[in-house]
């Protein structure tokens, strides 16, 4: 791990990089000002940027391979002597390799499952703000009617119906997930819709599905900045469930979900099995969490 | 009152038969599904799928038929074991999950509300950082994260003399102790919620204009609190009900399979680990329509507690 | 002894950007079945000083000073004993009955309680009780209205409500928080008519919060007129109305449409309310008094009696001649 004073160091750069880029835009130097004195949002950057290099990076520099049965290290628990720092479960493998390549791919789905949920609903939200009437009434019932439908449910039977492809894992998830985004996306659109620049594109013939995405979409980028950082965590625990309940991600590959899953039997004789995926995780989560508080914060003030 | 209930019904029917229809699709559609022809099965199976499912004829009839079966309350025939139909699954799991599910939205309904209240009242004392604090954990920490935890501490860790832990670590034979983890465990998750805006609503109540009146009338504190605030602060409260009960269902197919209960989440992740289609189909219907009849039931709790709705 | 004596009465906030006095050595007294207005523009203080004594100010407010009621302070006095006085012997009604009423309970609730807590009635006397009130302030169908909810009610007609509900108890002293602000202007001479007659018939005495000095005029014996926390002028309502000679109250009446001054120019006074957080060293009206010089930046005035007026006091360097010569324009 790194000593605090390089961790200080990596945050003074992480506060400093955006204030920098976006010089002479007031409104968004506002913002990332406010956003870099927000200390806990701060170092959730820090703290998911460590995480997500070590995920990338990481097993690469472990001397083990994620699928690799150490038969001299059955079961072994966490030690500073050799090479299995977070201990190994009971065939062997290495955990600490194994969290790190499950991170990825839970790290990954997030990412994945995220862009692919916010784009579908800025795309819903734009497109049923900017028709408005009938269009837009019937599209927000069906957003509605979503809400109401426990969706883990039909992930379950997508998953049982279509199998456990990686692909079809974030398919499953990004059905599921636009509907905050696109509920903000339709507000923001419908204060859009009246400004200026979007009647000047009007008046002079422009067709709608260019106003849609060359005029109204764009202007949307803070809020959808927003949703996006608030959807990672949602994503990212949609998918831990399905790989948990044996649903998501297949053996031998693996997610932080899969091997919480993984430990839950093995607790009395491996806790440690249970213990790393579940820090890593949670340390995911809350990163996610504060920098998405931070960021309302920032862009929003008077919300709190 | 009644046109409104009425007119709520009318919007919950479209949206159970929406989910329904979309996954009976899929189920149709998927080659290789349970469906396909060339799928292979048991005779007695297929026997049980032909007559459930009336395989022969056009596909619109099937769906109607199976309609016309779901209204009748049969949820269908079970894909992989001749002698259950999906009714006689679930009348085992029901009464198991009703019971953890119950009992735990019962406890963090009263809990939650309870300490919403001390700690909005008492802003910054103890009580109202164990608020806050729980929660962060319910932000932070999943429920098959806290689930096992559990099981670490009160099953493995704390022993009893007699080296059994201070609770079994899951199963069911209907004895209470075997309830207790689940149930801490599902109302730890809602608690934290309903908790955090039960006290954001009371604090925002009692700085509205009408409490300043009731204290200008010079009522106790007891009085402006549970006649004058209680009721507006629990309308946020209501209002989030319906998303609970969402993650309380996800909680609870979580929950079911850490603990091993019996339940229809354990039931329908069974299901799905055999590729049991039609029983998989059967409890998404069934457990859809419950929470689409939850949210109905929550809105009209919304209406009672409102005289400003108009029905 | 007066009915109500406020001694050197006083508020601070604390607020992020430090600690505003947003009263400052506020001092009135009020006898038996008299009424006295509070004048001011919105910042003035004027509501912060009724608040206070009522115990109702907001969670980062304290107040200082007396506020002695039949000799007993009513501001260090212990919650349970306050709340005998409050509803009961001292009542209030507020600026917005739109929000002011509990929207979750019916009319009769809210009234009921009052008569249960502090008369000891039970829930059908306390009823009976309630929708006489109801008539008496001219609420049509009041047995049957009682039991609505406050929405079911026009913005006047929750009004009424409000003081119906206040006079349950006969209380010695009223509190109206500008009553009529947001009512239209036909239905505020009803309300102020109301409060008259009323007054008349249960004796009580009335302390009226207002910005409009024409309300003050009807109704009230005496008038304190309050800017940027402090008293600038109080005195005798004849004498504030007809012979003002504070600068802020010219401006405020020259700000008046007056039916006897045919054509007389309506004269706004320049400027803004003051910011409390940067109140000036002297006057805090000099920002915006056409008669201001150095010494009034400077210097805060006391309030003293007017010259030749004992019984008037007013807070102003200014005396004799600019003075005549302001309302001379004002009278064109």
């Amino acid at each position: 791990m790194f000593s605090k004073r390089k961790q200080l160091a990596l945050a003074g750069t992480v506060a400093d990089l955006p204030l920098e880029s976006v010089k002479g835009r007031s409104p968004w130097r506002d913002a990332m000002n406010r956003f870099a004195r927000n200390k806990a949002a701060v170092f959730s950057v820090v703290l998911l940027v460590l995480i997500t290099v070590a995920c990338i990076v990481g097993p690469w520099l472990v001397p083990h391979s994620f699928d690799d049965t150490d038969w001299g290290a059955i079961s072994l628990p966490p030690t500073w002597a050799g090479t299995h720092w977070f201990g190994t479960d009971e065939l062997g493998r290495d955990i600490l390799v194994r969290t790190l390549i499950g991170g990825r791919i839970s790290l990954l789905v997030g990412l994945l499952g995220t862009i692919a949920s916010v784009a579908l609903g800025i795309a819903w939200g734009a497109v049923a703000g900017f028709l408005g009437g009938k269009t837009d009434s019937v599209m927000m019932r069906i957003v509605d009617m979503m809400y109401a439908v426990p969706y883990l449910l039909i992930a379950i039977l997508m998953m049982t119906l279509f199998g456990r492809e990686f692909y079809l894992v974030i398919i499953t998830i990004a059905v599921f997930s636009w509907l905050d985004t696109a509920r903000v996306v339709r507000g923001q659109t419908l204060t859009l819709k009246s400004r200026e620049f979007v009647e000047a594109a009007h008046a002079i013939g422009v067709p709608t599905h260019r106003i849609i995405f060359s005029h109204i979409v764009p202007n949307l980028l803070g809020i959808v900045a927003i949703y996006t950082t608030v959807t990672v965590p949602g994503v990212i625990l949609t998918e831990s469930v399905l790989s948990f309940l044996g649903l998501g991600v297949q053996e031998p590959m693996t997610s932080w979900g899969a091997l919480i899953g993984d430990s839950v039997g093995k607790m009395d004789q491996q806790p440690w099995m249970l213990l790393f995926p579940s820090l890593f995780l949670c340390a995911t989560l809350s990163c996610a969490n504060y920098i998405g508080d931070g960021l309302r914060d920032a862009f929003d003030p008077k919300d709190r | 009152m009644w046109s409104y209930i009425l007119r709520r019904l009318l919007w919950a029917i479209p949206t159970a038969l929406a989910v329904i229809t979309l996954c009976y699709l899929m189920l149709h559609l998927t080659p290789g599904g349970p469906f396909d022809s060339e799928r292979q099965v048991s005779a007695a199976v297929l026997a049980n799928l032909q007559a459930k499912y009336h395989l022969d004829q056009p596909l619109w009839r099937q769906y109607l038929y199976y309609l016309n079966d779901l209204l009748h309350g049969d949820l269908g025939a079970s894909f992989r074991y001749a002698d259950w139909s999906v009714n006689s699954l679930v009348a085992q799991a029901l009464p198991v999950s009703a019971t953890v599910g119950g009992l735990s939205v019962i406890l963090s309904l009263v809990i939650g509300v309870i300490l919403g209240i001390a700690a909005a009242l008492r802003q910054n004392s103890i009580i109202d950082y164990v608020v806050m604090f729980l929660g962060n954990i319910g932000n932070t920490i999943p429920s098959f994260v806290m689930g096992p935890v559990l099981i670490l501490i009160f099953a493995i860790w704390l022993k009893h003399p007699d080296g059994n832990g201070w609770l079994p670590a899951g199963g069911w034979d209907g004895h209470a102790i075997y309830m207790i983890l689940p149930v801490a465990l599902l109302t730890l998750i809602n608690v934290a919620t309903i908790g955090r805006i039960m006290r954001a609503g009371l604090i925002e109540t009692m700085s509205s204009n009408f409490i300043r009146t009731a204290r200008a009338k010079g009522l106790p504190l007891r009085t402006i609190v549970f006649r004058h605030a209680l009721k507006p602060a629990l309308i946020p409260v209501a209002s989030v009900l319906g998303p609970v009960a969402i993650s309380a269902i996800t909680a609870a197919v979580v929950t079911e399979t850490v603990f091993s209960l019996p339940g229809l989440g354990k039931l329908i992740v069974n299901g799905a680990s055999n590729r049991d289609y039609t029983l998989v189909l059967g409890l998404v219907v069934l457990i859809t329509v419950i929470a689409v009849v939850f949210n109905l039931l929550v809105d009209l709790a919304y209406a009672l507690l409102d005289p400003r709705i108009r029905y | 002894m007066s009915l109500l004596e406020v001694k050197n009465l006083g508020v601070k906030f604390s607020t992020p950007d430090g600690v505003i006095s947003a009263v400052n050595g506020v001092n009135f007294s009020l006898e038996r079945g008299q009424t006295i207005g509070i004048v001011g523009e919105s910042g003035s203080g004027k509501s912060q000083t009724v608040l206070a004594m009522m115990g109702l100010l907001a969670k980062n407010g304290v107040a200082n000073g007396e506020a002695l009621f039949e000799g007993k302070n009513l501001l260090t006095m212990p919650a349970k004993e306050l709340n005998r006085v409050r509803g009961d012997r001292i009542s209030m009604i507020f600026q917005d009955p739109m929000t002011s009423l509990n929207p979750y309970l019916t009319v009769e609730r809210q009234m009921t309680e009052v008569l249960e807590l502090h008369k000891g009635l039970s829930r059908k006397a306390a009823r009976v009780r309630a929708i006489q009130l109801l008539d008496a302030v001219k609420i049509p169908e009041a047995a049957r209205r009682v039991d609505m909810y406050p929405h079911e009610f026009s913005g006047g007609m929750r009004q009424r409500v409000m003081i119906a509900m206040a006079l349950l108890c006969e209380p010695e002293i009223l509190i109206a928080d500008e009553p009529t602000t947001a009512l239209d202007v036909t239905v505020q001479a009803q309300i102020i008519t109301l409060l008259k007659e009323l007054q008349r018939d249960f004796g009580t005495a009335i302390i009226m919060i207002t910005h409009d000095l024409g309300v003050v005029a009807g109704i009230c014996d005496q008038v304190m007129v309050m800017y940027g926390g402090r008293t600038m002028e109080y005195g005798g309502a004849r004498d504030i109305f007809y012979d003002a000679t504070h600068p802020y109250t010219i401006g405020l009446l020259n700000a008046l449409p007056r039916l006897d001054h045919d054509g007389a120019e309506l004269i706004s006074i320049p400027g803004n309310p003051p910011n409390m957080a940067h109140m000036p060293a002297g006057c805090p009206f000099c920002e915006r008094c056409s008669l201001a010089d150095e010494h009034c930046h400077q210097v805060l005035p006391a309030l003293l009696p007017a010259e030749g007026k004992p019984h008037v006091l007013r807070a102003c360097h200014k005396t004799g001649e600019p003075i005549l010569r302001l309302k001379e324009v004002a009278h064109g």
